[in-house]
């Protein structure tokens, strides 16, 4: 089970990240949970400023930019599995 | 397999990259006297004629406008992709209070910045350290010295005037960063502000390939323009008709270096027109064309980008009212200064 955060207050980029983030968990086709992080306290504790920020299991892997799902996608396949 | 799937996909994609920047230069090259000849030849109309040079100012203005915004901002996205927010705040932690500002206002030039992103950008400064006035010269000089006004003023109207916008601009985040430190105003920041803990100002590294730097600038210059489309060309079509029908003689008598109120009445007209700061160039160039002042013309141009309501009312979260008048004030009197030293400049006696 993969946790994906999208951070942002909600603007446009903010919901296009989102869409390709559940694009890309339906194209691996893993179990995977999309977390919508709003709370600006909460988006800049993980060190960033500029939104829509993504992070994939604990780990920021992009920010300022909207990444296709083929990146989410290959980025989903590469990291390590949680234990659970 | 992979990495031969990978190279072939490589290469077309910078096949087309080039084939890109060849069919801009070509269509760069053919706007003007393809213009003339659609309006004086086809349409029949005659140069010098009301009608005549209206037509031929929107169909020039249409593919160079156009054809300004799609290849510089690409270029100057594609740039800035290098400044993240996120590595400038580690360049300015524990930087002297002079050398913080004005590295600040320098690196909001290069920076990109949306009024969505203002307030994470301004808790990540302040979580980090970052004196109060450094923010400021950043958040001032970020919009101030906005990227696409500032290609549009190179493209239409030469470096000079593209040069002396950036400097004013500067000079303007620096002095306001350099007062708002001064007067201290650390209390009128929201308290939850300061209990926030963040990562201190370490950086996050993010992996891109040169084609991802392309791919992302060019996706961003393709929605910029799509968004501001419209109004581009009712700016254009309006600038059509002060090129063609607008007597100069009242232009003058309004916007001219002879009225005084001219720089605080355009610096007003200007903010509602936030957002739509490329559209209304290509009247500011008639404008200017039929004997607007240069200083009058810059303000506007600043007070557009800058002046920004959206931005105040988002801002309001993170800091109280005081300061907030302090910035929009800061910032309202240092447009209209530049404007009247422009206007004194070029045309005092």
């Amino acid at each position: 089970m993969h946790t994906i955060e999208v951070l942002g207050s909600g603007c446009a980029n903010c919901k296009r990240l989102e869409a390709n983030a559940r694009e890309a968990v339906a194209v691996v086709g893993i179990e995977a949970e999309i977390i919508k992080v709003t709370d600006y306290g909460e988006i800049t504790a993980r060190g960033i400023m500029s939104t829509p920020g993504l992070v994939i299991d604990g780990k920021v892997v992009s920010y300022g930019r909207v990444p296709s799902a083929g990146d989410i996608a290959q980025w989903l396949t590469e990291a390590p599995v949680a234990l659970s | 397999m992979t990495t031969i799937a990978l190279r072939q996909a490589r290469l077309p994609f910078w096949l087309g990259v080039a084939g890109a920047v060849i069919g801009w230069l070509i269509a760069w090259f053919v706007a003007a006297p393809l213009a003339a000849w659609f309006a004086f030849d086809l349409l029949g109309l005659e140069p010098g004629t009301h009608i005549g040079e209206a037509v031929a100012f929107f169909l020039y203005d249409v593919p160079k406008v156009l054809l300004l915004l799609l290849g510089i901002v690409t270029v100057v996205t594609l740039i800035r992709g290098f400044f993240p927010p996120e590595k400038v705040r580690g360049a300015l932690v524990g930087r002297g209070e002079l050398a913080g500002t004005v590295g600040a206002a320098s690196l909001g030039i290069v920076t990109p910045f949306c009024s969505c992103s203002a307030v994470p950008l301004f808790i990540g400064f302040v979580e980090a350290g970052v004196p109060l006035g450094v923010t400021f010269a950043f958040l001032i000089s970020s919009p101030m010295v906005n990227e696409v006004a500032l290609v549009l003023l190179w493209g239409l109207f030469g470096p000079g005037i593209a040069l002396v916008y950036m400097v004013a601009g500067l000079t303007v985040a620096i002095a306001g960063g350099i007062l708002i430190g001064k007067l201290h105003m650390e209390r009128y920041v929201e308290d939850y502000v300061w209990a926030l803990q963040g990562t201190g100002g370490a950086s996050i590294e993010m992996k891109l390939t040169p084609e991802d730097r392309v791919r992302d600038a060019w996706t961003y210059t393709r929605d910029l323009v799509r968004r501001i489309l419209p109004y581009i060309l009712v700016g254009i079509g309006i600038g059509a008709f002060i090129h063609g029908f607008v007597p100069t003689e009242l232009v003058v008598a309004i916007g001219g270096p002879g009225n005084p109120l001219a720089v605080p009445f355009v610096v007003m007209l200007a903010i509602p027109l936030y957002s739509n700061a490329a559209g209304t160039i290509p009247i500011v160039q008639a404008l200017l064309g039929k004997g607007m002042a240069v200083g009058t013309t810059l303000a506007f141009m600043m007070a557009m980008t800058a002046i920004s309501l959206p931005e105040f009312i988002i801002l309001k979260k993170v800091i109280k009212t005081p300061l907030l008048a302090v910035f929009g004030t800061i910032v309202t009197i240092g447009i209209l200064m530049i404007g009247y030293l422009f206007n004194f400049l070029i045309y005092a006696p």
